[in-house]
């Protein structure tokens, strides 16, 4: 093996000469304690390397091991269940062999090497196949099932395939190609670096839903999106960011916490072999890829970690599966790009972020997408993309932030204002965003019902004329407002308080499918309507907001999936008591002094 | 071999360059000899070919560059950790500073640790009482959390830690629990303080304090938490104890890494911090926690004062993002005589949930602290209003949820250094003071609970 000698050592930035012959982006063994290193830089025979592992203790003179080959993941059955470090390390392995602290130099494959999987053949000897094609598969979890492709830059004839159980090493197929015969096992490798490709990419035109109302009926994210999720500390990116890994109706769910809390992703850990699926009723866990390089773990790997994550999710594409990734957080990931830039003493850019900051961001978020894959049975895969990001001071001029929203399609705005009310999701109604609602209306009108995008429609103006009349009352109060004015207050504090306010901490309100989303907004919206009709025919203003049947409109969140016919009861509940309500005579309107 | 070298070429601030160095490696710790004979100590902070910049931990003064001697030991700073150390006083770097003798290490230990494997993690679920109801209640405290004081000047945040430390217990346990108490910058006056209280609740015996002064050497502040943590992590990990972790004052650390960092002309962040602060900050604040397996548990509590009471200062800032949560004190609270002045709405402890509940606290706790925020802040909504147009401009809700606040100021947060509330003491008070507002207004509170605790008075409460 070749090597090269350190010259210097400082952070994870080491420089090493006598590199001569090697490329961008190779990875390197750095020392005899064999350190994981990555070549960022070149200059004659010096070469820059980031070191995703600790490097005290290192110094000049010690050697350097080229591998010639760039950092790649292992992708085959074994994947999921799965966490890993951010170069791909199985850290529950890790432990088994080296302890609860996090130990250097380790080198363990990250598919397990002696667990058998059973491989069924879809193809027979003599097919014709190419790159993508699927050959086989493996039920992998009772949720996935492993599809077996033929790794990129091959084509030719099967010459002979096999059934039953192997090791992710075994020979499984070989292919009779124009330059000779090739082996292939259920395992291959991609270099995370390099987007894999796809045949097409296709429209988002399907709704994920992620089971949050806020989300789902006000800012959607299409299968195949891309959505951020900036706030300050404390405003709840990281529950939004697990409610949605647990809840989105993705096949694949691959979680990266890049630079985060330890606590959060022993969380993750423990929570989701409990939860349940409610479509599969399965563990969740069943379906999850864990990436997890925490904040106190080398800062360089934490660079690579999104990489490492979003390299495995387009493997799961590849198969025709929709995947959805959530990195938390990509400001963590940029501020590694900020350190090693730093250290590679090169010209900042805006709050000593390097310059290509916002290239790599976006195109890291490019690589999401609905696309028709490569390959052999058609099918279609999409990659959602939902990342968070963590503003210092929650101040949206962040270069980050910035970099992040003009390659996002989905914005969701997180308010410590709101938070601090208790208002979770602290999504900020009035600021968020999301492009995707035109592209999927079509879908949520034709399945869930048809007037769903004018009810979010009605709602939202509400919402934004509530926001104009709190401007007026903290000027002059709020008896200063016509009795039509503060009905619309309380119309939006209805949709605020009972439909957009969600408890993700509750068994029952953490979810709530669109159907029931669709019904809880109609009632709501239906009392309002009602009370507008009433007050229009002469109702007290102070009857109206103390109907009863208030109560049971801001607990129809409790209502379970299956008792949702109960929410159509409401309406008519609504009707009958505007009914008893109704003064036809039109009685003087004492609770309300008018102000002209 | 150990090499010797008096080739420095030059120093500024707290670092040194020194050229000719063979085999000197990464964050090696060195020695340095003045012509006096004093010995310094510091470690490599970057080496470049035969060149070594080295940080001195007790600063520069009295370092020349001809006749200092500089002398590489071949190790990273370790620190003797033994149990012994409990109820010893010590400096920032773990030298005996109470005239006690030196201590017999049990074990040397790299003061830098090691990250705990995100697997090997156990999650923080267990619920400490500290008998202060404005912490139990609304933010909870489980041991293994990183729970941080968000202060300003002036403001008794040394009270409140100390009230923490007096008080916590763990509901139905009597296990060996211990203080390690890392002070950065602090005043002798401060750390007398807390020196006082742990003595007179007979606490000191269970306690190791690390003081580093505002006038000791600053750049050694950079060790002392981590000093701090690899003795904690002994006594937890290995010896089974319960440890408490007490930094004060977080902000002073941080100066002393700008200070390093300014010295070595890196690119500055924000403020003039280094763009690493958040990963450095990481690297002492996760250190806490349980581990599947372990007995011991480390529960941190960091202090640091938030210069002008601003939040988005990069300290409190980034130590937000890192820890679980934060308890902030508010100035307003505080001239209002509230005792402790915490402000219950902008604090917040993430590990709550899985610390109360059935089994833990009570069932209602959850729903009960979400629906006393909920009303809390809609009554300070309108104590605004009314700020602006007069009290007569609010509506007769608005002027119940206004009377809620204030006694909820006033009873509920504020109970004076002295009191001891037990968690159900703290509950029942909250029901109590929701009495006051109608029911149809309990939206965030389950039916059978408002049956249970809203619906039901005991006559004791009469």
């Amino acid at each position: 093996m070749r090597k090269g000698e350190i010259t210097k050592v400082s952070g994870p930035l080491v420089v090493a000469k006598g590199m001569k012959g090697s490329k961008m982006y190779d990875v390197v063994r750095v020392s005899e304690e064999r350190l994981v290193g990555e070549i960022i830089g070149l200059s004659g025979d010096t070469a820059s390397i980031q070191v995703y592992e600790e490097t005290s203790g290192i110094g000049p003179g010690e050697p350097v091991y080229i591998t010639d080959k760039p950092l790649f993941v292992e992708l085959g059955p074994g994947l999921i269940e799965s966490i890993y470090d951010g170069i791909q390390r199985p850290l529950d392995i890790i432990r088994d062999q080296t302890g609860d602290n996090i130990a250097r130099g380790v080198e363990i494959p990250a598919l397990e090497r002696d667990v058998k999987w059973v491989f069924k053949p879809l193809v027979k000897k003599g097919d014709a196949v190419s790159s993508g094609d699927i050959i086989g598969e493996v039920k992998e979890t009772v949720l996935v099932l492993h599809k077996i492709m033929v790794p990129h830059n091959i084509e030719g004839k099967i010459k002979n395939i096999k059934q039953g159980e192997f090791l992710v090493t075994d020979t499984v197929c070989e292919i009779e190609t124009k330059d000779g015969v090739v082996k292939l096992t259920m395992m291959q490798h991609w270099p995370v670096r390099l987007p894999r490709p796809y045949k097409k990419r296709l429209a988002p035109s399907l709704v994920l839903s992620t089971g949050q109302r806020v989300i789902d009926t006000f800012f959607p994210i299409a299968k195949g999106g891309t959505a951020c999720c900036p706030g300050p500390f404390g405003s709840g990116k990281t529950v939004i960011q697990h409610q949605l890994a647990k809840w989105a109706d993705a096949e694949i769910i691959v979680y990266i916490g890049c630079g985060e809390r330890g606590n959060e992703m022993t969380d993750v850990l423990m929570e989701f072999p409990e939860l349940k699926d409610h479509r599969s009723g399965e563990s969740l866990m069943k379906r999850t890829v864990l990436i997890a390089n925490t904040s106190n773990m080398p800062v360089a790997a934490r660079e690579a970690s999104v990489y490492t994550g979003i390299t495995i999710a387009e493997y799961f594409r590849d198969m025709g599966y929709s995947v959805a990734v959530m990195a938390d957080s990509t400001s963590r990931w940029a501020e590694a790009m900020r350190e090693i830039s730093g250290r590679l003493e090169e010209m900042p850019g805006e709050e000593g972020y390097p310059a290509y900051l916002s290239a790599k961001v976006s195109s890291f978020y490019e690589r999401a997408g609905r696309i028709e894959a490569i390959g052999k049975p058609d099918r279609e895969g999409a990659l959602s993309v939902i990342g968070a990001v963590s503003p210092p001071g929650g101040d949206l001029s962040d270069p980050v932030v910035q970099a992040t929203l003009r390659v996002v399609k989905v914005f969701w705005s997180l308010e410590d204002r709101l938070a601090y009310q208790r208002h979770f999701p602290a999504i900020s109604w009035l600021n968020s965003y999301s492009l995707y609602i035109d592209d999927i209306s079509e879908e949520l009108n034709t399945t869930i019902a048809k007037d769903f995008t004018d009810l979010t429609k009605e709602a939202m103006r509400l919402l934004e004329q509530e926001a104009e009349l709190q401007e007026i009352v903290r000027l002059i109060g709020v008896d200063a407002l016509s009795p039509e004015d503060r009905l619309i207050l309380e119309g939006a504090k209805s949709i605020r308080e009972d439909f957009l306010h969600q408890n993700a901490f509750h068994e029952v309100d953490t979810y709530a499918s669109l159907e029931k989303q669709y019904k809880m907004l109609a009632v709501c919206l239906f009392n309002y309507n009602k009370a507008k009709e009433a007050l229009s025919r002469g109702a007290a203003f102070n009857d109206i907001i103390k109907m009863k049947v208030r109560e049971k409109i801001s607990r129809m969140r409790y209502l379970l999936e299956s008792e949702l016919s109960i929410i159509d009861r409401l309406q008519d509940e609504v009707t009958e008591e505007f009914k008893k309500l109704a003064n036809p005579g039109g009685r003087n309107d004492k609770g309300i002094q008018q102000h002209s | 071999m150990i090499k010797e070298y008096s080739s420095i070429l030059n120093v500024s601030g707290p670092l040194l360059l020194i050229e000719g160095v063979e085999g000197a490696k990464y964050q090696e710790l060195v020695e340095i000899y003045t012509r006096d004979g004093e010995k310094k100590r510091g470690r490599v902070l970057e080496v470049d070919k035969d060149k070594a910049l080295v940080q001195i931990f007790e600063g520069s003064t009295g370092i020349d560059v001809q006749d200092c001697r500089v002398r590489f030991l071949g190790r990273t700073l370790h620190i003797g950790v033994s149990s012994d150390m409990l109820g010893r006083i010590f400096d920032g770097l773990g030298r005996p500073k109470d005239g006690g003798p030196e201590i017999i290490p049990e074990a040397m230990l790299d003061i830098n640790g090691a990250p705990i494997n995100p697997t090997a993690r156990d999650y923080p679920n267990e619920f400490i009482q500290t008998g202060i109801s404005s912490i139990d209640g609304i933010n909870t405290l489980v041991r293994g959390q990183k729970l941080p004081i968000f202060s300003g000047s002036g403001l008794p945040h040394n009270r409140v830690a100390a009230q923490i430390v007096r008080q916590s217990k763990v509901l139905g346990g009597k296990e060996e629990f211990a203080v390690v108490f890392g002070a950065m910058g602090i005043t002798f006056e401060e750390a007398n303080f807390f020196i006082q209280d742990f003595t007179k609740s007979g606490a000191l015996e269970r306690v190791v304090l690390f003081l580093n002064l505002a006038d000791d050497p600053a750049i050694e502040r950079v060790s002392t938490p981590r000093v701090a943590f690899t003795v904690a992590e002994y006594l937890a990990f290995e010896k089974g104890l319960h440890i408490l972790v007490i930094l004060s004052d977080m902000t002073n650390y941080a100066e002393a890494l700008r200070e390093i960092s300014a010295a070595r002309k890196e690119i500055p962040g924000r403020r003039g911090y280094p763009g690493y602060l958040y990963t450095d900050l990481a690297s002492v604040y996760e250190r806490s926690g349980r581990i599947k397996g372990k007995k011991g548990s480390i529960t941190l509590i960091p202090i640091l004062t938030m210069p002008e009471d601003d939040k988005t200062h990069p300290i409190p800032d980034l130590t937000g993002y890192i820890t679980e949560g934060q308890v902030i004190l508010s100035r307003s609270l505080y001239r209002k005589k509230v005792t402790p002045p915490i402000d219950v709405q902008q604090s917040l402890s993430r590990l709550k949930d899985k610390g109360i509940g059935k089994g833990k606290t009570r069932e209602d706790h959850a729903d009960l602290f979400n629906q006393l925020i909920a009303c809390y802040a809609r009554g300070k909504e309108a104590a605004e209003l009314s700020v602006i147009l007069g009290e007569a401009s609010l509506s007769d809700l608005d002027r119940i949820f206004l009377k809620f606040s204030n006694q909820f100021e006033e009873r509920y947060i504020s109970q004076g250094e002295k009191e001891n509330r037990t968690i159900e003491q703290t509950l029942d008070l909250g029901w109590e003071l929701l009495r006051m507002v109608p029911r149809a207004e309990m939206k965030r509170v389950r039916d059978e609970y408002l049956e249970r605790y809203y619906d039901h008075t005991d006559d004791t409460e009469k």
